[in-house]
């Protein structure tokens, strides 16, 4: 892209060749007007507002689709181009009938405002409005609603659902003056191939696309904006809380176009799923159980009773009778004090939280073969890479934003994407090359892949020698590894394992992203080994576009993580084991450390079911409806002695504990969440907290200072400025700094401008270390008994135990409950209809769901989403462990299926 | 609109889709004329099979068929009248014509007789306007009409 000169208006400006004169003027601070723009989509210049002159040029241009050449002269403002403009303006008014003083728009509606600058003569604004309104694609829908009336048929609804989401529910109907938006054939926007990520609003520059719920909660001109951060997976996007000032509510969510990492982008969750903030279910008072009921107390007496209790517990049975789950949802500040809690002031190392049941493989994997467990690259390179190889992510449902990069690289980049997964996956709609391996058995498909880079000469010798050690160790396990022995153990057939590995090796740079279909399994660790042997072993590690991308699945799991909220480090990955740093803990916390590295989540469970465990603090975490085994799990805690739960709602755990805290969400404090991409974000207070609720730290600073070890903050910034002291990888971090965009860590100093993508030029830990990995089984394969194999996952709409997103009445219209996916032919074997209610058993328990009967899963495999607790998919799964990373296999149990007795 | 509709068979569309290989977007109108061509109209069931064969979106696909006037969405009788309600036609009382064919089928543009024998649309212009007024029965064109020519010109068509 070179420099070009262009004046405008008489002034000269230099810009960059293939930029439009709309963005090129833009960027110069000169705006023109637009209607039908919006800068995510191809420009499709209907709106003809944004005519401008363009000397040598016959007639008006479009400024939107015509590019800026050097020497251009352009006029925006002369008043044959004004007059046209007025003109286009007054016949778009004869087809919007709306009524700015009624409409929610009012004050963000271009419409509105060019009709005042263009000042219109007021007759236009007396066209009779369309009186009794006709049924359309969104009655009835919870979501949103369109308004034909002030619909200007600019299309953008239309373009951003097929060209951004490429979910093309959205049409033009017929033609001329009653050309109208629908779905196909009209049908409800729920039976549509909408997935509600509501961008169709986001775009629409007029009242005609309205949130449903939001429609008379306060008009755009009177809400105020808070940027924070979305509460759900960890993309980390940024979203805008619409604050009505007269009734302190949320009206909407919004997204600033432009913002770091979503781009004004926004899924269902983000956008539909926030009622929970403002639910009358909110917890308001600390509650403490006496007689099993949940009595209101003052705080003064629940902190009072819970600093008792644990020191009587510790005095009795020692510290490491104590345990803590921290939590992937709370912030950064919150996580370092949690921690800082269980270490220095309980004086144990017992304290996990739920990365251990998502990524605690890939922390361990990616640690050895790299030195560092997090994703290695970016979020916005992956549109620029070469190749994508997503294995046993649902990316779109999963991490919806992170899907449109994907689906970006392949519709507008050409990038080639191979997708093995055993389901049949949105994704697999954009991909060059479909694997459908069956599950548990990745190590095998990943092993013949790098047979066949090697047998085809493939591999980067150049990087390997350089940047790698123990490649020689790799060779003799992959030599008889043929993608035909795979073909036997991953039902893949040889030939698509030889293509997927030559797409991935060719390519100039290839992104492996993957997630939970990897990590979740006895060989969690050993799977993510063999993908960065993969990566390491084509140099697709340390450069831009390419590299080893984990995505993780809480908005704060990676800060939980790098805060410390592990067994086994202090904040920033410090081994509680090395003399050295415990001894640098020691002198900052002014207490004295564990040497031993403390229990894991599923270890502290059974440690109870052994009377190790006497008092478990579990801060906004909700295992009884999250960990494998339930029934193992719902025993021990009841079982606990003291349990503690730090909650926002009563959920199916805070119902276990002894004393229940009320706490505020993420939308009621300040602090910081740690995106999957490791760019720390500000989270920010739009409202004030319901009843007594207090935010995590503080609470626990009041818990240590009862107990005798004094904590106390002035605020989260106060508590960040001494994790970045503490903690190197975060030592440049401060609010101030990552006010705007972010930073990414590692970002050890004040001057550091944060990583985007780590291994340049070095790995973390020196040198890549391959590691040679077997292919083991799963633990529990199916039989006789239980023919099936049983994997379980997300769906798009909800979002783990559902305590969030089933408070969301858009969600709970299109996901009201949960199901057991299962193949056409295996459901026709069994008898077994769509949507009737089915038994699933497993050698754990027995759930009653309804079948969703399907041809996008292989047969002899269900699946079962885990979302619900009235059909808790985690009864079913198995608690083995992978002995590393000590993570529970839920993507593989042996289970049977029947149908439901039916009542006569 | 029911999509589902179970009593169409697919036969005819997968022979059409089995002539166009790896049939597209740019495919789509040739594809819808050779199903109206075969279903007699554009049944939605099968365009939704189509959606589902092709990859092309139903919204596309809805969006096309709802553009052009040459599409139909709902069964359309056997033979269609075109009557011209153009300038010249109008002149030459063109709108007597649309009344005597209103008259003879009762009924009303745009509609289709209930035994499925025609269905009755008016057009801009037939482009023939020295034979003003003018109608059309499907390729046929009949000008300098009179209302009382009308039933006898329908009849010709069963």
């Amino acid at each position: 892209m070179s420099e070009i000169k262009v004046t405008i208006n008489g002034k000269e400006y230099t810009g960059k060749s293939g930029q439009s004169i709309l963005e090129f003027a833009g960027v110069n601070g000169i705006e023109i007007p637009n209607l039908c723009h919006d800068p995510r989509l191809i420009p499709s210049g209907s709106c003809r507002l944004c005519l401008v002159e363009v000397e040598g040029q016959k007639g008006p241009v479009c400024a939107c689709t015509f590019q800026i050449n050097p020497g251009m002269v352009v006029k925006t403002e002369t008043e044959e181009i004004r007059a046209i403009r007025k003109t286009v303006l007054e016949l778009l008014f004869y087809e919007h009938r709306g009524v700015c003083t009624t409409c929610d728009e009012n004050g963000d509606c271009k419409l509105q405002r060019y009709a005042y600058e263009y000042q219109l003569s007021d007759d236009i604004f007396q066209q009779p409005t369309g009186g009794e309104r006709s049924e359309n694609y969104t009655t009835g829908n919870k979501a949103l609603e369109y308004d034909v009336d002030k619909c200007i048929r600019c299309g953008r609804c239309i373009r951003i659902c097929e060209e951004v989401q490429a979910d093309s529910a959205l049409t033009f109907k017929s033609r001329a003056a009653s050309v109208e938006v629908t779905t196909s054939f009209d049908i409800p926007l729920n039976d549509s191939t909408c997935e509600l990520c509501g961008q169709c609003i986001s775009s629409c520059p007029t009242g005609a696309l309205y949130e449903r719920a939001a429609k008379g909660k306060g008009q755009c001109k009177d809400l105020s904006r808070t940027r924070t951060t979305c509460p759900y997976c960890g993309v980390g996007c940024q979203i805008d809380l619409n604050i009505n000032p007269k009734t302190e509510g949320i009206v909407r969510v919004t997204s600033e176009v432009g913002c770091i990492p979503n781009d004004g982008n926004l899924c269902v969750k983000g956008r539909f799923g926030l009622d929970f903030i403002d639910s009358d279910k909110r917890l308001t008072d600390p509650l403490i159980k006496r007689d099993g009921k949940f009595e209101k107390v003052t705080w003064e007496e629940a902190i009072k009773f819970v600093a008792e209790r644990l020191n009587r517990i510790r005095s009795e049975f020692g510290a490491d009778s104590i345990a803590g789950l921290s939590s992937a949802k709370c912030t950064n500040e919150d996580n370092y004090v949690f921690q800082k809690f269980i270490r220095a002031c309980i004086g144990t190392n017992n304290v996990d939280h739920c990365a251990r049941l998502c990524h605690a493989s890939t922390v361990a994997g990616l640690a050895r073969a790299f030195g560092s467990g997090a994703m290695t690259n970016s979020i916005d390179e992956l549109k620029n890479a070469g190749c994508i190889f997503v294995i046993g992510s649902n990316t779109t449902e999963a991490h919806p934003v992170i899907g449109l990069y994907v689906k970006e690289a392949v519709m507008k980049n050409g990038a080639e994407l191979v997708v093995a997964d055993p389901r049949k996956i949105d994704l697999v709609r954009f991909a060059k090359l479909y694997i459908a391996q069956k599950p548990g058995t990745d190590v095998a498909l990943i092993n013949a892949m790098m047979n066949v880079i090697i047998d085809e000469d493939l591999h980067d010798k150049a990087f390997i020698e350089e940047r790698t050690e123990d490649f020689e160790k790799l060779k003799p396990i992959l030599k008889d590894f043929t993608p035909e022995k795979a073909e036997a153990i991953t039902t893949v057939p040889a030939e698509k394992i030889r293509a997927a590995a030559r797409m991935y090796a060719k390519a100039e740079t290839a992104s492996i992203i993957y997630s939970m279909g990897i990590t979740q399994h006895t060989t969690g660790t050993e799977n993510v080994l063999s993908l960065a042997n993969l990566a390491m072993l084509t140099g697709n590690i340390g450069k831009a576009s390419a590299g080893v991308n984990p995505l993780r699945g809480q908005n704060n799991v990676q800060g939980a993580c790098d805060l410390g909220a592990l067994p086994n480090v202090y904040p920033g990955y410090q081994s509680v084991e090395d003399a050295e740093l415990q001894a640098k803990f020691e002198s900052a916390w002014g207490q004295k450390l564990s040497a031993q590295k403390g229990l894991t989540v599923i270890e502290i469970m059974h440690a109870i079911e052994e009377d190790k465990i006497k008092a478990l603090y579990i801060m906004g975490e909700n295992p009884a409806l999250s960990d494998p085994n339930l029934n193992r799990t719902r025993k021990a805690l009841e079982k606990v002695d003291f349990l503690v739960s730090q909650e926002i709602f009563l959920s199916e755990t805070a119902e276990y504990a002894d004393v229940v805290l009320p706490t505020v969400c993420f939308a009621e404090k300040d602090g910081t969440f740690t995106n999957t991409e490791r760019r720390v974000q500000r989270v920010r207070k739009a409202v004030a907290p319901p009843g007594q609720a207090r935010s995590d730290w503080e609470i626990i600073c009041e818990v240590a200072t009862k107990m005798g070890y004094p904590m106390s903050y002035e605020d989260a910034e106060e508590i960040m400025d001494e994790i970045a002291t503490v903690t190197p990888i975060y030592g440049g971090m401060s609010f101030e700094r990552i006010d705007s965009v972010g930073l990414q860590w590692p970002c050890p100093d004040k001057e550091h401008p944060g990583t985007r993508f780590l291994h340049e030029g070095t790995f973390k830990r020196g040198k890549g270390k391959f590691h040679p990995v077997e292919f083991t089984a799963a633990d529990e394969l199916p039989d006789k008994k239980y023919p099936f194999v049983l994997s379980t996952g997300r769906q798009l709409y909800q979002f783990h135990t559902g305590t969030m997103t089933r408070k969301s009445a858009v969600i709970n219209q299109v996901s009201p409950t949960g199901y057991v996916e299962i193949h056409t032919d295996d459901a026709a074997g069994l008898k077994i209809r769509d949507g009737e209610n089915v038994e699933v058993i497993t050698r754990r328990g027995k759930v009653t769901t309804p079948a969703k009967v399907t041809d996008n899963i292989e047969k002899g495999w269900l699946f079962m989403p885990f979302h619900f607790r009235e059909a808790p998919a985690n009864m079913l799964t198995n608690d083995a462990l992978d002995p590393t990373a000590k993570i529970p296999e839920y993507k593989v149990c042996a289970a049977a299926v029947s149908k439901t007795r039916q009542p006569d | 609109m029911d999509l589902k509709e179970g009593s169409l068979s697919l036969e005819p569309l997968d022979n059409i889709l089995a002539s166009i290989p790896d049939a597209g977007d740019c495919d789509l109108i040739p594809i819808l004329q050779k199903i109206q061509e075969a279903y007699g109209y554009l049944p939605p069931s099968v365009l939704a099979a189509t959606s589902d064969r092709t990859g092309i979106a139903a919204s596309r696909i809805y969006g096309v068929a709802t553009f052009y006037e040459q599409f139909y969405l709902e069964p359309h009788g056997r033979h269609t009248i075109k009557c011209c309600r153009g300038t010249a036609c109008h002149v030459k009382s063109g709108r007597d014509i649309i009344r005597a064919i209103s008259r003879a089928l009762g009924v009303q543009e745009g509609e289709t007789t209930d035994d499925m024998r025609f269905t009755f649309e008016t057009v801009a212009c037939l482009g023939t306007c020295f034979l003003a007024p003018v109608m059309m029965v499907n390729d046929d064109y009949y000008g300098h009409l009179a209302p009382n020519k009308v039933k006898d010109i329908l009849e010709r068509y069963d």
